[in-house]
This record gives structure tokens, sequence and C-alpha cells, in this order.
């Protein structure tokens, strides 16, 4: 039995109290910042929750204690950078199913402070450690962007256009005081940036920031009851695909967006023209259009041409990464909590960069680099 | 060829031996399933494609194409920057992540689709690791 649209809304959204540099918390304590501020936004007590999810091994009894929580669902799905579109998912599943009632995803990374930090190097026993680490990779920068050149090559996109993600992010940014990067850049400015890993220089390469967030989920039938204007989840999407990037099957798409778009487009019952808000989860430059082409928004090879007219940009067609994106607002490790809690503002209408007139908004998250893939759609209105 | 130090040193598991004993004797040994024929990498001792058990070990040509890059230009222990990671495409299908050696590490000298060979380099007594370099016989300018 499905869901049907709607009937599960996300009533409480905030993010911790600064991000950016936020050497005064661990970790621990911008999860609770986060919630804090979500139970604020939903006029909640910790006592009201009875469902918790996060990432990470052992979290949810650790983020659940701290918060003095007695939980009667948990999800630790941990999946990279998408996991909290995972967790809305079986949040909204759990709620239906009568498992819990008011459930808080939680995220907080001290991604720049480092203070509490999850360490993550692969161990050497692991198929990571063994097949892929002793060849030099360092870290997302080393990894996300192997496929890069493949893509370029197949559909003959340029340079340019893989700059150009990133000046328009920038412009979105500079609409908005919160985000860590306001300054207007051009190509040429990405182009001359420092070369991180070639293809991609410093400016395609998402920030290192501190910082956290928090999301509530309850039914529909009570979401009036709350203060702020619930934004209803209208249909979800997940998938998995392999943690080792070398292994992907198409270095030109992504398996796990081609199986999540396409589900949540399917559950919320939309087509591409319904869509009014777009959030496309960018650790790097590539990755809007990876997911512009898997999640069907333009054909094959056509997302670097859609950039580059503008159409994603202010006053284009399909405003994309309205708060900067993790190029130019944030970027704690694992962004998909910040690209929710931008999808949730411009339903609301309460973004820094509100688009007019936001109706449905599509939020799209990847994990792992292209292992792990979560796509959301909210709507103001519930069907 | 010697590697630096500091390059992180895989370490065999039970289903994975079988390679690593094969780099150090100057094998690439991939596996194929008797079922399906696909022959597939990371070793397992099954076939990902149809889920049999019955799979054989065989040693592969060591000829691969190159599919994919980035060059890192950050200093990171075992490794002189630049230094390209890449991903290539073997002859018998399956890709693997090594490095380019005996080659500039430009992207005017790494040209996608070029024909590359294994080249078995030893890290210690224990694991030898599969690199690759431009074919040999084929000219700099012929190899893309």
């Amino acid at each position: 039995m499905s869901i049907a649209p709607g009937s599960i809304a996300i009533v409480g959204a905030a993010e911790s109290t600064r991000i950016g540099s936020v050497p005064e918390m661990s970790q621990i304590m911008l999860h609770a910042d986060a919630a804090l501020n979500a139970l604020a936004d939903a006029g909640l007590k910790p006592s009201d929750i009875d469902g918790v999810a996060c990432t990470g091994a052992m979290m949810t009894q650790q983020v659940a204690h701290y918060l003095g929580i007695t939980p009667k669902w948990v999800d630790g799905t941990s999946v990279g950078g998408c996991s909290f579109m995972l967790h809305v998912r079986h949040a909204a599943a759990a709620i239906h199913a009568g498992y819990c009632n008011t459930v808080l995803i939680t995220h907080g990374e001290s991604g720049k402070s480092r203070i509490n930090a999850t360490p993550r190097p692969p161990e050497p026993q692991s198929l990571n450690g063994q097949f892929e680490a002793p060849f030099g990779p360092f870290g997302p920068p080393t990894l996300f962007p192997i496929p890069v050149l493949r893509y370029m090559k197949t559909y003959g996109v340029t340079h340019e256009q893989l700059a150009m993600v990133a000046v328009v992010q920038r412009e979105w940014a500079s609409r908005n005081p919160r985000a860590a990067q306001r300054d207007p850049i051009t190509v040429d400015d990405v182009l001359n940036s420092r070369m991180i890993a070639y293809p991609f220089r410093l400016l395609q390469c998402c920030l290192v920031t501190d910082g956290g967030g928090a999301l509530i989920l309850t039914r529909a039938d009570r979401a009036k009851d709350f203060p702020q204007r619930p934004a209803y989840i209208l249909g979800t999407g997940e998938s998995v695909e392999t943690n080792m990037i070398s292994q992907m099957e198409d270095f030109t798409s992504s398996r796990a967006f081609r199986v999540a778009g396409p589900e949540a487009f399917r559950s919320a019952g939309i087509s591409h023209a319904d869509v009014d808000h777009l959030m496309i989860y960018d650790a790097f430059a590539h990755l809007p259009l990876y997911g512009l082409e898997d999640l069907g928004f333009v054909g094959r090879g056509e997302a670097g041409a859609f950039i580059e007219a503008r159409h994603t940009a202010p006053g284009g067609k399909l405003p994309m990464n309205t708060n900067g994106g993790g190029l130019s607002y944030t970027h704690t490790g694992m962004y998909g909590m910040f690209a929710l809690q931008e999808s949730v503002r411009q339903v609301r209408g309460t973004a820094p960069a509100q688009v007019e007139g936001v109706n449905i908004s599509v939020c799209h998250g990847v994990g792992g680099m292209f292992s792990a893939s979560g796509t959301i759609v909210l709507g103001r209105e519930r069907p | 060829m010697a590697l630096p130090a500091g390059r992180p040193r895989p370490e065999p598991t039970p289903e994975t031996q079988h390679f690593w004993d094969g780099t150090k004797a100057g094998e690439l040994r991939l596996q194929r399933c008797q079922a399906c024929e696909k022959a597939y990498f990371p070793p397992r001792p099954f076939c990902p494609g149809c889920g049999a058990r019955e799979v054989s070990v065989f040693a592969a040509s060591g000829r691969a194409t190159l599919h994919s890059y980035v060059i890192h230009h950050r200093k990171v222990p075992g490794f002189e920057p630049p230094y390209a990671i890449a991903v290539v495409e073997l002859e018998e299908g399956p890709r693997m992540m090594t490095n380019i050696v005996d080659c500039p590490q430009t992207p005017e000298a790494l040209q996608l689709d070029m024909k590359l060979e294994v080249a078995f380099t030893p890290m210690d007594d224990e694991i030898t690791l599969p690199l690759f370099r431009p074919a040999q016989g084929t000219p700099a300018g012929e190899r893309a």
C-alpha cells in the first residue's frame, strides 16, 4: 500500500544557529542545536518526539539520549550526504504505518573545525581499501570528479560550461545573507582558481564547513496545528549503486539517480512541468548536470548548455540551488540536510532568495560519491 | 620502479587473496561466471551478474584503455603531485582504479581511450600493485 501524496508533512525545519565556522560546538552539539531550533520552529518539546533519525554508527542513541528523547522508532541510515532524504522517506513510511507519530531528523557535522568529527579512512581490508585507496585518492575531490572527463568527452561538454555551474550558484548565494561565499564570480575566475583535481578547480569544489540541520515530520491531518506552514511530502525515491566510484556502471549517468528520481516523480504523481523549484546536491560542479539529465529535466548531454543558457539562474525557468548550494552556501560534509531546508523554505515562502509562486519543490540528493541517492518532492498545498 | 613510502597498503581477504597472489606472480587475475560467462571485478566467489557460485579465475591479457581520470594537485603521503588517479577498462570488460606510469601526468599526454598495458609494480615483498603504462610499440602521437 503506498502513501497518498501529501499525507505526511514537515512541520518543523531549522538549521544550527550558526553555520560556516562554528568552533564553539562539537558535532553532537551541532545536532542538538539544530534539533532545538527545529523543535522551537514547530512549537514542540523533546518529549513530543517519538521517532529519531540521523546518520552514523550508534548515533541515533547518542542523539536521542543527548536530547532526552525516548523513541519508539529509529533510523540510522548512513549512505552519505543524501541520508536525510532517505530518512524523510523512511520516516514518512513509519508514520504512515503507525510506528510513531512525530519524527525528528537531525544532522550535525564539524566538517571544518573537526571537533568530535567522524573519522572516515577506508579500512585496508575493505574493497575500497584494497582496490581504490592504494592508487592515491584522498577524499571526495579526488574521487567524485573521476567520471567527469568521460562525461565531457561523450557529450562535448566544455570546461566553461562546468565553470558556469559555480558562477550561477554564486549569483543565488549573493542573495542569501547566510551564504559563506557571496561575492560575484566569472567563468574566468573559476577557470583561473587553484587546480585541485583536474578537471576541477577550487571554485568547482564544495565548501568545507561546520553546521547542522533538523526536520520534524508528522501526519498531515495534524499539520495545521503547528505554527509554521507545513511542507507536504508528495513523493519520495531512493537507491544505491556502489561506493567504489571505479565500479559505477556508466560514468556519464548515475544509476542511483535514475531509480530515485523517477520513483519520486511517480509517487508524487507529478511531471517535470509541475516543478517550480529544484535542489540538486552540488558537492562538485558536475552533479547538477548529472541530476538534471538523470531526473529527466533535459536530455542526455544537454545539461551543460541548459545551465549556460541561465535556465537555472535567478530569473530562469527552473530556479535551482537557490541557497547558493554546496559550492557557495555551506557544505559540512553531508549537505543533503541543507538542500532539504532550502526546499522547505521555498515551499513555505520564507527563503532569502525566494522564488515567486513555489508550489512544488524537488530536492535531489547524492551520497558517498555517486553511491547513493534520495529524492523528495515537497508541496505547498495538500493535494 | 620503486614506489615512495606512505601509499595505503591493501590487505587481502580470503575472497581477494588470489588476485594479490596473481599480481605478485605477474598475472592480472579476473573471475568469470561459468553460468553466464560474465567476467567481473573486484573479486568475490560468486557472479555479481546472476548469483551463481560456479566461477573460475583466469589471467587477463593486461591490455586496457583509459576510461577516465583526475590529476590530483595536492601533496598526500606516498604520492608526488601532480599525479593521475585513473580508471581503466580492461580488454575483458571490467574496470579498475589504477595509476598511469611512464607517462607525463598531464591532460595532453593522458588521452581518454589511449591504449594501456599492465605494469606490475611491487610495493613490498607481499603486495604488487597493477599499475598501467602506455602500450609499448605505440608512438606517443598515436596512443589515443
